[in-house]
C-alpha cells in the first residue's frame, strides 16, 4: 500500500493501490504534470519517464513494481540553470508545436543518447517510436543529431 | 483608445439578419470592457488587444488559442512590427473568454467589401463563415484565420494606431511637429535635439487619445518582425514540463472523473446499475447523463476501474443498421438518383461528355471518416460553488464554450467563468458545438461538491469523435481532339455542400459540381483543411488519370490547363523544378504531383514513393511549394507545412474510422495508426513570397499529400488508388 521510491532524486512514498499506473501516481500524488496521459496502453509514449535510467511508458508500469527504484521525469531532466542538452536543442530547433507529446519525446531521446551517444538515423528510427500528431519528427531528428554531433 | 468603428459596423451589416446589431454593439462596448478585464495600475490599454505598462512591457492579448500553430508569436510579430516595439519587451497572453475579445476581425476577413478583394468571399471556409453568421459571440480559432484575419485586420491596425497615438503624444509633450519624430524599438526620438521618450512614459496619455483615421500600414520593405524566424514564446515551457494543459489542472480537494457514452452516436442511456462501480475503492459517485455515465473518484485510475465495472445499457437511437460499406452504398445510390441538393458550374458538360470522338473517363473515389487524434484527450475541470461555475479547459472557442457552460448549468453567463488552457492539439476536434465534454463537465460539476476534473480515456476519444465525413465522389470528364479537358463533372455525397471551400484552378470550358446531401448518425465536423482534403484527393487524382488517358505528362497536362502568368502555375512550376520532375528514377519508384488551393493559400507537392515487396507504400521524399502571400514567421510556417504533409500522408496510408452496427470499430492507436518518426520522409518546403493577400498556413499543406502519393504509387505500380486509406490495396 505504501510504496517507497526515489522520484527526481528525492525519496517519496506513494499511498495508492499497487496496480495504479506510475503515470497517475506521479501526476495525482506528486503533482508532476509534465508527464502526460496520451493513451493508457503504452502505445503513444506521451507518459515516458526513466526508471533506473531506462525509458518506460509510465501508464503501463504499476506503481507496485517500482519500489526501491529511481524515477526521473521531465521536470528533472535538466534544471533552469543547467538544462539537458536536448532541451537546449529542442528550443534552438523550435521542435514543439502543440507540445503535449514533447515531455515523452525528450525522455525517449535522452535515454537513447545515454546508451548511444552518436545514433545513426536507423537507430533514431528504432528508438523514437513516440507519436506526435503535429508531426514534429523532422525537427526531433535534427535536434538529436545536433546534440550527438556537439558531444562528439 | 477608441479605434474608428465605422468599418466594423459595415462589416456587421454584411453578416446576416440578427447579427448586425450585436456585432456593432459588442465591438463598440468591447474596448472599455477589455480594458477593465486586462488592465491594472500603471498599465494602459489600446483597443483591448494591446497593453503598454509604465515599465515599457508590451502585452498583446490573443483572442485565438495557440495549439501549436505558433499564432500567438506570429500575431505579436504583426502588432509589434506596426508598433515599432522593442521585441525584448513583448509578451503574449491568452485573451479572456469574453465577448470583448470576439471574432470581429475574423468577421471582417469574411466580408468582401472590407478586405479589398471582392473574390475572397467565395474562397472562404464555409463552416467558419456560417458559424459567424448565425452566432456572433464567438472567439474561434479555425479556418486558418488567425493571421490572415485577426493579424492582418486587427493586430496590425491596432499596432499602427497605437504607434500614431504615441507619436502624437510625444509631439505634444516635446512641442515639436510629429514629422520630426521617429519611432523605433519602443522609443520615440526627436532627431534634431536627440530627446528620447519611452513608450512606457507616453502610454497613459496616448491611450486617452481618440484616433479617427485608419492608420497606414507598413509595406513589405518596412517590416522589422514580420517575415523573421523569431523564436516562439511557448516553447521553453513545452520542453521542461511546466506548460499547463487542460489535462494538468489541479484544484484543492479535487476529484477525478471519467465517462463512457453510448457507443452508437444518437443512442441514449437506458439503464445502469451503479453498484459495481461504487464497489471500487476510491469511487465516490456515479452520475447518469442522458447519453453517458460518469464515475467520480479520488483519482483517474479508480474512476476508470469504476467505469469498466459498469454494464450500462444504451439504445442505438435507430442507427444500429449503419456500417461503413452501407454508407458508401447509400451515397452511390443517392448520386444514382440524380437529384442533387446543390448544383454549380458553367457550360454544357453533357454536350462535352457526349461529343463525337470525345474520350470519356469515369471514376469513383471513396474516403473514410477520419479522426483528428490530438495527443491530449479531452479534459476539463469544473467547480460549482456559491452559485458560480468556474471551468478550466481547452477548446477552439473559449467564448462559445462559456456560453454553452451557462446554458448547460442553467446559470447566467455572468456567473460562469471559463479559463482557456493550452491545448494538446485540436485539428478541428475542439469546436464547442460538438465538444461533448463541455456539456458533461457542466452537468457533473453541478452535482459534485468539490472541484472535479473529467478526463476522457483514449478509447472514448477515438470512439466518440467528430470525424472528417466519410464521402464518395463520382467524377467524369471528356478529352477533346487536342487532348485537353472539354468537360468535367463532380458528383459527391456527404453532409456539407463544399462549394464555398473548394477551388478548381483549371480552365475547363464546361464544369458541373453537384452536391448530394447524405446524413449519417455522425456529427458533421471540421478536420484539418476540412472539405479540401477529400475534394483535393478527388480532383488531383482524377486530373492525373486524365493526363495518363491523354498520354501526357501529369505536370505538363496540369500546366496546359492553368492560366498563364498566374500564381497556380508559378507554384506548380516551382515544385516541378525543385523536385527534378522528369529526371530518371529507379524502377519501381514513382513521382506524383498535386496542386490544391485552400484557405487562400496555393500549395503543390511532388512525392517520390515506392512499394515494399509486402505491399507497404514507402515515401522517399516530399517537395512542397507554398504561396500564402507573406510568411509572418517562416520557420514556423515551414513547421506547419511539414506537419500538414505528414498528417496527410498518415491518413492516406492507414487511417480510417469505420462503423459496425452504428458504432465505431476503432479504439486507440493500435487500430488507428498515426505515422511515426521512422516513416516520416524528408520534406523540402519552399515559399513564394508576394504582395498577394495573406493566406492560411495551418491547413493548406495537407490536401495535396494524399493525391500526390496516390499519383506516385500509380507510376510505381500501375495500380490506381481510388479509395483511402491505401493500406492493404497494394499487397
Amino acid at each position: 500500500m505504501a510504496i517507497e521510491a526515489q522520484v527526481n532524486g528525492k525519496p517519496v512514498t506513494f499511498h495508492v493501490d499497487d496496480d495504479t499506473p506510475l503515470l497517475w501516481a506521479l501526476r495525482e500524488e506528486l503533482g508532476l504534470t509534465g508527464t502526460k496521459f496520451g493513451c493508457g496502453i503504452a502505445a503513444c509514449g506521451a507518459c515516458s519517464v526513466h526508471v533506473d535510467g531506462a525509458v518506460m511508458r509510465s501508464c503501463s508500469v504499476p506503481v507496485g513494481t517500482i519500489a526501491g527504484k529511481s524515477i526521473t521525469t521531465i521536470e528533472a531532466l535538466g534544471s533552469a540553470d543547467a538544462p539537458h542538452p536536448l532541451q537546449v536543442a529542442w528550443i534552438a530547433h523550435q521542435v514543439p508545436q502543440c507540445g503535449y507529446c514533447q515531455s515523452g519525446q525528450l525522455m525517449a531521446a535522452a535515454a537513447l543518447l545515454a546508451t548511444t551517444p552518436h545514433p545513426s538515423d536507423d537507430q533514431i528510427d528504432a528508438a523514437m517510436t513516440n507519436i506526435c500528431r503535429c508531426a514534429t519528427y523532422p525537427r526531433i531528428r535534427e535536434a538529436i543529431h545536433a546534440v550527438a554531433g556537439a558531444g562528439a | 483608445m477608441k479605434l474608428q468603428r465605422r468599418y466594423f459596423l459595415i462589416g456587421g451589416a454584411a453578416l446576416v439578419g440578427a447579427g448586425v446589431f450585436s456585432v456593432w454593439w459588442s465591438d463598440k462596448a468591447a474596448t472599455a470592457r477589455a480594458e477593465r478585464l486586462t488592465t491594472g495600475p500603471g498599465q494602459s490599454s489600446f483597443a483591448g488587444w494591446l497593453k503598454i505598462a509604465n515599465d515599457d512591457t508590451v502585452t498583446i492579448y490573443s483572442p485565438h488559442i495557440d495549439f501549436g500553430q505558433g499564432s500567438h508569436t506570429a500575431l505579436a510579430q504583426m502588432l509589434a512590427d506596426e508598433l515599432d516595439a522593442d521585441w525584448g519587451t513583448v509578451r503574449v497572453e491568452q485573451a479572456p473568454a469574453d465577448y470583448a475579445f470576439g471574432n470581429t476581425s475574423i468577421a471582417k476577413l469574411f466580408v468582401p467589401t472590407m478586405s479589398g478583394h471582392p473574390d475572397v468571399m467565395k474562397r472562404l471556409p464555409d463552416p467558419v463563415f456560417s458559424l459567424l453568421a448565425r452566432n456572433v459571440p464567438l472567439q474561434i480559432t479555425g479556418g486558418s484565420s488567425a493571421i490572415r484575419g485577426t493579424g492582418q485586420y486587427g493586430m496590425r491596425v491596432v499596432g499602427a494606431a497605437a504607434r500614431r497615438a504615441l507619436l502624437a503624444t510625444a509631439a505634444d509633450r516635446l512641442g515639436v511637429p510629429e514629422t520630426e519624430l521617429t519611432a523605433a524599438k519602443g522609443r520615440i526620438t526627436h532627431t534634431r535635439t536627440g530627446k528620447v521618450l519611452r513608450y512606457g512614459e507616453l502610454a497613459e496619455a496616448a491611450a486617452r487619445r481618440d484616433l479617427r483615421d485608419a492608420p497606414a500600414l507598413k509595406t513589405r520593405d518596412q517590416y522589422t518582425f514580420i517575415g523573421k524566424p523569431i523564436d516562439r514564446f511557448d516553447i521553453p515551457g513545452k520542453v521542461n514540463g511546466s506548460a499547463q494543459y487542460g489535462m494538468d489542472v489541479i484544484r484543492p480537494d479535487m476529484r477525478v472523473a471519467t465517462v463512457i457514452a453510448a457507443p452508437v452516436r444518437g443512442g441514449k442511456l437506458l439503464s445502469v446499475d451503479h453498484g459495481p462501480a461504487m464497489a471500487v475503492k476510491g469511487v465516490e459517485k456515479v452520475i447518469a447523463l442522458d447519453d453517458a455515465v460518469v464515475v467520480v473518484a479520488s483519482g483517474y485510475w479508480p474512476a476508470l476501474k469504476g467505469v469498466r465495472a459498469l454494464a450500462p445499457k444504451f439504445s442505438d437511437g435507430g442507427h444500429g443498421h449503419l456500417d461503413t460499406a452501407g454508407i458508401y452504398a447509400a451515397q452511390a445510390q443517392l448520386i444514382a438518383q440524380a437529384k442533387p441538393d446543390n448544383h454549380y458550374g458553367a457550360g454544357d458538360v453533357a454536350a462535352a461528355l457526349h461529343a463525337p470522338g470525345a474520350r470519356v473517363l469515369h471514376a469513383e473515389y471513396r474516403v473514410p471518416f477520419l479522426h483528428q487524434a490530438a495527443m491530449e484527450p479531452f479534459a476539463m475541470t469544473g467547480h460549482h460553488a456559491d452559485g458560480k461555475l468556474e471551468v478550466w479547459g481547452a477548446t477552439q472557442d473559449p467564448l462559445q464554450t462559456r456560453n454553452l457552460l451557462a446554458q448547460f448549468s442553467g446559470l447566467s453567463i455572468d456567473n460562469v467563468t471559463f479559463h482557456p488552457m493550452i491545448m494538446g492539439g485540436g485539428f478541428g476536434r475542439r469546436f464547442p458545438p460538438y465538444t461533448q465534454i463541455i456539456e458533461q463537465i457542466a452537468r457533473v460539476a453541478m452535482q459534485v461538491d468539490h472541484p472535479v476534473k473529467l478526463i476522457w480515456s483514449r478509447e472514448e476519444d477515438v470512439k466518440q469523435g467528430a470525424y472528417r465525413p466519410q464521402s464518395l465522389g463520382q467524377l467524369q470528364a471528356a478529352l477533346g481532339h487536342d487532348g485537353t479537358i472539354t468537360g468535367w463533372q463532380t458528383d459527391y455525397a456527404q453532409f456539407a455542400d463544399a462549394e464555398s471551400e473548394v477551388v478548381f484552378p483549371y480552365r475547363v470550358p464546361a464544369t458541373a459540381r453537384r452536391h448530394f446531401k447524405y446524413i449519417s448518425n455522425q456529427v458533421d465536423a471540421y478536420w484539418r483543411s476540412v472539405n479540401s482534403t477529400q475534394h483535393g484527393f478527388y480532383n488531383e487524382s482524377f486530373i492525373d488519370e486524365l493526363a495518363h488517358l491523354a498520354g501526357a505528362d501529369p505536370y505538363r497536362f496540369r500546366r496546359a490547363h492553368l492560366p498563364a502568368g498566374g500564381r497556380h502555375l508559378a507554384v506548380l512550376d516551382a515544385v516541378a523544378q525543385r523536385s527534378g520532375w522528369g529526371t530518371p528514377l529507379p524502377s519501381g519508384t514513382g513521382r506524383g504531383i498535386a496542386l490544391v488551393e485552400s484557405f487562400g493559400t496555393i500549395c503543390a507537392h511532388v512525392i517520390e514513393a515506392s512499394v515494399t515487396p509486402d505491399g507497404t507504400p514507402k515515401v522517399h521524399h516530399v517537395w512542397a511549394v507554398v504561396d500564402c502571400g507573406t510568411t509572418v514567421n517562416p520557420r514556423n510556417a515551414q513547421a506547419q507545412v511539414q506537419g500538414a504533409v505528414l498528417m496527410g500522408l498518415s491518413t492516406a496510408l492507414g487511417e480510417a474510422i469505420t462503423l459496425t452496427g452504428g458504432a465505431v470499430d476503432q479504439s486507440s492507436f493500435p487500430d488507428y495508426p498515426v505515422l511515426k518518426l521512422a516513416d516520416a520522409p524528408p520534406i523540402d518546403v519552399h515559399f513564394i513570397e508576394s504582395d498577394a493577400p495573406i493566406g492560411g498556413i495551418g491547413e493548406p499543406g495537407l490536401p495535396p499529400a494524399a493525391p500526390a502519393l496516390a499519383n506516385a504509387l500509380f507510376v510505381a505500380t500501375g495500380k490506381r488508388i481510388r479509395h483511402l486509406p491505401i493500406a492493404g490495396q497494394l499487397a
